[in-house]
């Protein structure tokens, strides 16, 4: 995480430079960056449908952790944790939510395709499913060229409901492709729970290994432990074998959209408070003290602010040339 | 009674749900409390969970299961809240649904629904904001419909469902944000009939969707000029309503088509060759043709603006194709002056700075 190293190199105090540090600096940085675009969202400045990854920040961190700059990741609709993670610029993000020519795919994506080729990050996929085939030929093309580079492909838990995700088990199983399928589980397909769409018979751990595929699953709600069982996967997966791993992991906010959307109802209240017992980011924060804490999260506050504000003033020419095309 | 578009899905629904029991309701959202932009909402309630559902995202599966409920009398109706995520059941659509009549030498009959609604703009960028209704007008077999009102809405539902053909039913996401008075027992929609909106003299315009409220437009600026349009909602892509769109143009000669899907092999075309087939010695002019670039949809507002047709850019085409020799100047101005825009960005239903949409 470049944006990420330069926070953690521009930290002054010798106590903080911990791999703990590390961590919460990379977790706090995709939290802050999150928080950012739902607070800064009705100025009409982010212009595209955003699906925060507020909640589920320790996943992304936690899989990139053990991955090399040349390894590759995908995405889907929610995938700013993971563009951010796996080295990704904020500035060419938040630029291309604001469908500026600076953004990392020129504007023409928007949050919900994202591409950047420099980081090895090919693609955010929003249609449910269908990144994972697109995973398994990166994986090929790696295992043709006989690198040592692996494939991450950070699916929801829904693309468990589309042809493509079997499809893709056997055809990765067969082929051996060095590829990780990192599944996580927020609970909920848009408003709805998991009980309408997911018969309550299925068994997630019996579909995959009966594809000869191993599988690994714990809670995405910790930092150590992600990177725990990410690193046993990814271990396996270098071998040129395909693994997949579910997190358990939840999303404060609604499905699309900046704001919470606890009114509907969909999701109970106790279970809303449960979700300030499972942050990834508050429950590495207890690792320090009040004062460390605080001049962490200025520095970490301060950088994701000053990064806004650059790709806001890298967008304000092409604002202010487009204004002079439609006279109102 | 004056009903939002939205609402006149949804009556559609109900009442179709009413008046048939073998009318099913199902989609992903179908049975949650956003209820497909609110649609669906309340029906699950009041005609069950075993005719109104939710369902897996599964979209290939659930259109074959679609099918096969057809094949056994019922009328299901499936929702796409993007018509983009069809693609994952064109197998299903192109290969099965389209053909069994054929292939079972008329034995079956598959009166089923799919309704898609079509995305556009603020910023939903490739894959959700396609028009792809000229891709399904390609396939024999499939009926494909687009309302362009509250109205048209409720009434090309109505028919859909009672179709025993399969439809693909094309719904535009800004005409979410009109409402219309109107009485749903007026029964006057028939299977292949288009509507002339507008009755005028001089060019016709004909478009679909949500482009017959961009022609309607285009028709009163001109007028203030002593221009007269006539103007007609084709509501059926497919099977084209040859009569009506034949009629206009004899009357007036000239004619322009707006899309709202691409431009290249698309439905503009397909009008564009059914007038020269037709009225070739009589037309004064090539008819004009708006539509979608041969690009995918940026999400950039900035580039947003460029691959939509503009009404600004259209008055300026129809002035230069037809040689009206009005002042360029003179028919920004009337535009500014009748249809003012309320946001500075172009990508969006001009309600002002909100969104999303």
């Amino acid at each position: 995480m470049k944006d990420a190293s330069i926070i953690f190199n521009s930290l002054n105090s010798d106590f903080l430079l911990s791999s703990e540090t590390r961590k919460y600096v990379e977790l706090k940085f995709i939290r802050d960056v999150e928080l950012l675009i739902s607070e800064r969202y009705s100025e009409q400045i982010f212009r595209c449908p955003v699906h925060l990854s507020i909640g589920q920040e320790a996943v992304a961190v936690g899989v990139c952790w053990n991955l090399k700059e040349e390894d590759k990741a995908m995405s889907t609709h929610r995938s700013h944790a993971h563009y951010l993670a796996k080295g990704g610029s904020l500035f060419r993000m938040f630029a291309e939510l604001m469908g500026s020519k600076e953004g990392c795919c020129g504007g023409r994506g928007g949050s919900m395709h994202i591409f950047d080729k420099t980081v090895g990050f090919i693609g955010s996929v929003p249609i449910v499913g269908s990144s994972i085939p697109i995973s398994s030929g990166l994986a090929m093309a790696e295992k043709l060229a006989n690198g040592k580079n692996i494939v991450v492909s950070f699916v929801g838990d829904a693309s468990l409901e589309t042809g493509s995700f079997f499809e893709t088990l056997n055809l990765a199983s067969l082929k051996n492709l060095p590829l990780l399928i990192v599944i996580e589980d927020n609970g909920y397909s848009t408003y709805a729970g998991k009980a309408v769409r997911v018969s309550s018979e299925r068994n997630t751990r019996t579909i995959i290994e009966g594809f000869g595929i191993p599988f690994f699953s714990g809670t995405g709600d910790t930092i150590d432990e992600v990177i725990e069982l990410s690193k046993k996967a990814i271990a396996i997966v270098r071998t040129g074998k395909t693994v997949v791993v579910e997190f358990s992991t939840f999303r404060l906010l609604e499905h699309c959209g900046p704001n919470n959307d606890d009114h509907l109802g969909y999701r109970s209240v106790q279970e809303i408070e449960s979700y300030k017992e499972r942050d990834p980011v508050l429950s590495l924060s207890q690792a320090f003290n009040d004062e460390q804490i605080f001049s962490l999260n200025q520095a970490i506050s301060k950088y994701v602010a000053l990064i806004f504000e650059h790709a806001l003033a890298a967008r304000q020419d092409e604002f202010q040339h487009f204004q002079g095309l439609f006279p109102q | 009674m004056k009903y939002t578009y939205l609402e006149a899905i949804r009556l559609a629904f109900d009442h179709a749900l009413g008046a048939d029991d073998s009318v099913l309701l199902f989609g992903l959202g179908v049975g949650d409390v956003g209820g497909v932009f609110g649609t669906t909402t309340g029906l699950q309630a009041k005609y069950g969970e075993s005719r109104v559902f939710d369902i897996p995202l599964s979209e290939n599966a659930v259109t074959g299961m679609a099918l096969g409920l057809s094949l056994q009398g019922y009328r299901p109706i499936m929702i796409h809240q993007r018509s983009d995520f069809s693609f994952t059941s064109a197998e299903q659509i192109i290969n099965q649904i389209s053909k069994t009549k054929f292939m079972s030498n008329g034995l079956y009959n598959v009166p089923l629904v799919i309704r898609m609604i079509i995305g556009r703009g603020w910023g939903q960028g490739p894959t959700h904001a396609q028009a792809p209704h000229a891709i399904y007008s390609q396939v024999p077999g499939l009926k494909v419909l687009a309302p362009s009102s509250p109205s048209d809405g409720y009434h090309l539902m109505r028919t859909a469902v009672s179709s025993d053909e399969p439809v693909i039913f094309f719904e535009h996401r800004w005409l979410h944000y009109t409402s219309e008075e109107f009485d749903p027992q007026d029964r006057d929609v028939d299977i292949g009939s288009s509507q002339v909106v507008l009755e005028g003299s001089d060019i016709t315009l004909i478009s679909l969707s949500y482009g017959v409220l961009e022609c309607l437009k285009l028709a009163r600026i001109f007028l203030e000029f002593g221009i007269k349009f006539e103007v007609v909602n084709l509501r059926f892509v497919k099977p084209l309503d040859k009569a009506t769109i034949l009629n206009s143009v004899t009357k007036t000669q000239q004619a322009v088509f707006w899309d709202v899907g691409h431009r290249e092999f698309g439905v503009s075309a397909e009008v564009s060759s059914l007038l020269n087939e037709n009225l070739f010695g009589q037309l004064k002019n090539f008819p004009l043709r708006f539509g979608l670039p041969d690009e995918p949809t940026p999400s950039s507002p900035f580039l947003a603006a460029r691959h939509y047709v503009e009404i600004d850019h259209a008055l300026l085409e129809i002035n230069r194709h037809f040689e009206f020799g009005l002042s360029p100047e003179k028919l920004t101005v009337c535009r500014q002056e009748l249809f003012p825009y309320k946001s500075v960005f172009r990508d969006q239903p001009d309600l002002g700075e909100v969104g999303p949409f």
